[in-house]
């Protein structure tokens, strides 16, 4: 791991300890067995705020404490390994990032003060099919007069059942495929003509589809510059592929180490299994994908900290290489437990599953492969 | 640590260096060999390489007491930046300035320090490593060469195998027994001068048709006691410390992906030989095989940097060892791809049917299968990470 600063080892030891007494594994599972409509239980959300991580990215002046996305990695890592549901990611990081890139002064002042209290939540809405394709984009604006008229779909969208409010990518001109034409909007939820379908997913997790109809939003909800958000659309996503990345990253260390501790304990024909070197070397293997992993994390991590003109590259990178290392190790962490981690009495199947819906987000490896060689002209 | 202001100073002080000694006419130019494995050089590269050792700055961090540049990490990383930016690079190197000399400076006493460690650094005294015999390679503390103890030299009888550079070095170091009756305690790091009467050198020809290795006999070669490195019988720890620092090196050196048979990068041959069609590579499987190539090489070198900052902080660490892996990983697979995509262009041996890059690409591509076998193989590395570093037992 990188060095830390004194801060960053301090918010580190306090999201491990919180998340390893407070919100484990089991109080996911307690939430899943309880079948609950929204995506996180209410308590766990509280004591997020009431701890300032829902405020890290976002100024003192407006309620937050104004550090940078490598310490907000820190806190994120540390949640994912215990597989903490909660809007933090969704909110803290990407609906404050909107705000903190292309929020104008009234908007920020608006909604960054009750982010950073945990007490509105502020989602992003992008993707309109099965797979992440921001440049497809066909969500219609329409202009009349002063304000705009919203009409499409939108799907999956994280938190979508317990949202406040919407970060909504549209299309304003162009069509489908062109980078130019694209529009942010700043939507609250309760605005007329939203309708929102919860959705009933394999993790567990709070999804919902979006469908506007004739949805009325005047011009100052915009976020940056009409027709041309295609740049701040691609640097948001960028922040929350990065952030995303810690978390898997932490849910992968999780389950390694926990697997680990199976290979050292576990006794067939009379020796402990991580003996046998078929199990020792796909250990090693997967050590290896971990150190891999947590330097591409880091590396994106401190790009969008330092505006380094690779931030993209890295982001790409960071995703690709952590949604890699969690799908191999997920699929290894069941493998190597037998028939015990095939059981949904053990925690397996919850890492399993989280890994696919974390890979599936905001762009799956193939996605961030082509975007990475597309870099180099090929 | 130096302040910025210290940086800064010594910033303008190397870029005034560089101006004044630095032959212009090498910029971004690789050396023809490495002075300190094997190469005579000459001309600009000769006087380049006397300016660089008298300097000091090929080796930046060693102590000046002993012609070292003196300067610290930080001063270091600063002259690093100012080379790349004007296209310089050092033609001083091989197994003295990466494995033997900082395992000296770890080790050595003042008079070996003093005896060895000028001629490393200036690049006039070129290194050999005996360390693999016929029958220790993976197992490599069953080696067999002999030194016997005869009061104030040693006569050493046996053989080693693979030795990189023998034929070209003035010197070997390396790990002798010296008691037969334990295999870990009865083994000497010893140092001899390969002129010396007995010493015998043959090359081996590999499947590339190059001759990189060797083997090297000896026949009653007397080896002054002077020559020991450390305590006698207790040369096998210093053995291994000089491999960590191997792994270490290979730790700071990123993966350079763009340099290939010497000229050309991924991209440029998958452009050339596979061709573009609506501007990507009219080969889409091959064009994602390429990116996760690529990404993989990024993240090692990323790892690489990662580890070599932490190591200032925390000391050398066991998890070195997967970069070895990765690096025979990353090599191999790249050397792969580049013949795959050369199609059978990627077939030629020599002679005019074929370009210099094509030829030196499959002679490339062959030479890399030592990747994972030399300097420890890939399974013997893995078993060291499960044990040293996952702590399991049995390895």
């Amino acid at each position: 791991m990188a060095v830390l600063t004194e801060e960053q080892s301090m918010l580190k030891d306090q999201a491990n300890a919180w998340a390893r007494d407070e919100s484990p594994v089991t109080s996911f599972r307690q939430f899943r067995n309880s079948g609950a409509e929204n995506g996180y239980a209410d308590n766990t959300w509280a004591q997020i705020a009431a701890m300032g991580w829902t405020g890290i990215l976002i100024p003192e002046a407006l309620g937050g404490s104004g550090m940078d996305h490598a310490t907000f990695g820190v806190v994120l890592e540390e949640t994912g390994r215990q597989l903490v549901a909660s809007p933090l990611l969704a909110s803290g990081l990407v609906g404050a990032s909107a705000l903190l890139l292309g929020g104008n002064e009234t908007l920020s002042q608006q909604w960054l003060p009750r982010i950073a209290a945990g007490s509105a939540i502020v989602t992003m809405a992008v993707d309109e099919g099965p797979h992440h394709a921001p440049e497809q984009l066909a969500l219609a604006a329409t202009r009349s007069g002063d304000s705009f008229k919203l009409d499409g779909s939108k799907v999956f969208v994280l938190e979508g059942g317990s949202a406040d409010a919407f970060v909504v990518a549209a299309r304003t001109s162009g069509t489908a495929g062109e980078q130019s034409g694209i529009t942010l909007f700043l939507v609250p939820a309760d605005t007329a003509g939203i309708s929102v379908s919860n959705l009933k997913t394999a993790d567990s997790r709070g999804y919902a589809d979006l469908r506007f109809n004739g949805v009325e939003i005047g011009a100052d909800a915009v976020l940056g510059e009409v027709d041309k958000c295609f740049a701040l659309l691609d640097a948001l996503l960028d922040r929350a592929r990065a952030g995303l990345a810690a978390e898997m990253l932490g849910t992968a260390c999780e389950a390694f180490d926990r697997t680990l501790e199976y290979l050292k304990t576990r006794e067939q024909f009379g020796q402990v299994i991580g003996s046998f070197q078929s199990l020792g070397h796909r250990a090693a293997t997967l050590f290896m994908d971990m150190e891999f992993a947590r330097s591409c994390v880091e590396a994106a991590l401190r790009a969008i900290d330092a505006d380094d003109p690779e931030t993209p590259i890295l982001c790409s990178l960071a995703k690709c290489k952590a949604g890699e290392f969690l799908h191999d190790m997920s699929n290894d962490m069941i493998q190597m437990h037998g028939g015990i981690g095939m059981t949904d009495e053990f925690d397996a199947g919850f890492y399993l599953k989280r890994a696919r819906a974390t890979e599936a987000t905001f762009g799956g490896q193939s996605f961030h492969r082509r975007r990475y060689i597309s870099h180099y002209g090929i | 640590m130096a302040s910025a202001e210290d940086l800064n100073s010594f910033r303008e002080e190397a870029r005034q260096w560089l101006t004044d000694n630095f032959p212009s006419s090498l910029a971004n130019k690789r050396p023809p060999g490495i002075a300190g494995f094997g190469a005579k050089l000459s001309g600009d590269w000769k006087a380049w390489q006397e300016r660089l050792g008298e300097q000091g700055w090929s080796t930046p961090a060693w102590p000046a007491e002993y012609g070292g540049g003196g300067l610290s990490p930080e001063q270091a990383g600063v002259l690093a930046k100012e080379m790349r930016d004007v296209g310089a690079i050092s033609p001083i190197g091989g197994f003295g300035t990466m494995m033997w000399g900082p395992t000296l400076l770890d080790v050595g006493t003042e008079e070996q320090k003093q005896r060895y460690l000028p001629d490393i650094i200036r690049g006039n005294i070129h290194w050999c490593q005996g360390y693999s015999e016929p029958g220790a390679g993976s197992d490599l503390a069953n080696l067999q060469s002999f030194a016997e103890d005869k009061g104030d030299h040693f006569i050493l009888n046996g053989s080693k195998v693979w030795t990189s550079g023998a034929l070209e070095a003035d010197w070997m170091y390396g790990v002798f027994r010296t008691d037969r009756s334990d295999k870990y305690r009865g083994i000497s790091f010893l140092t001899l001068d390969m002129k010396s009467p007995g010493v015998e050198v043959k090359p081996i020809v590999l499947i590339s048709g190059e001759s990189p290795f060797n083997e090297v006999f000896f026949t009653d070669v007397v080896v002054p006691k002077e020559n020991l490195i450390g305590e006698q019988n207790l040369g096998w720890d210093i053995g291994k410390r000089l491999l960590l620092h191997e792994r270490q090196s290979i730790a700071g050196s990123s993966g350079d992906d763009d340099v290939v048979g010497g000229s050309y990068g991924i991209e440029q041959v998958a452009r050339e030989y596979i061709g573009m069609e609506d501007g990507k590579l009219a080969d889409g499987a091959m064009r994602e095989r390429i990116a996760q190539q690529k990404m993989f090489a990024h993240a090692y070198a990323l790892t690489g940097r990662r580890f070599s900052d932490e190591a200032a902080v925390n000391g050398p660490s066991a998890a070195v060892g997967i970069l070895k892996v990765a690096w025979a990983k990353d090599n191999q697979n790249r050397e792969e791809m580049l013949v795959e995509m050369l199609g059978n262009r990627g077939l030629g041996w020599e002679g005019d049917g074929f370009t210099e890059s094509e030829t030196k690409t499959v002679r490339t591509w062959l030479r890399s299968k030592a990747n994972s076998i030399e300097g420890g193989t890939t399974e013997i590395n893995l078993n060291l990470v499960a044990k040293r570093v996952l702590g399991l037992k049995g390895y």
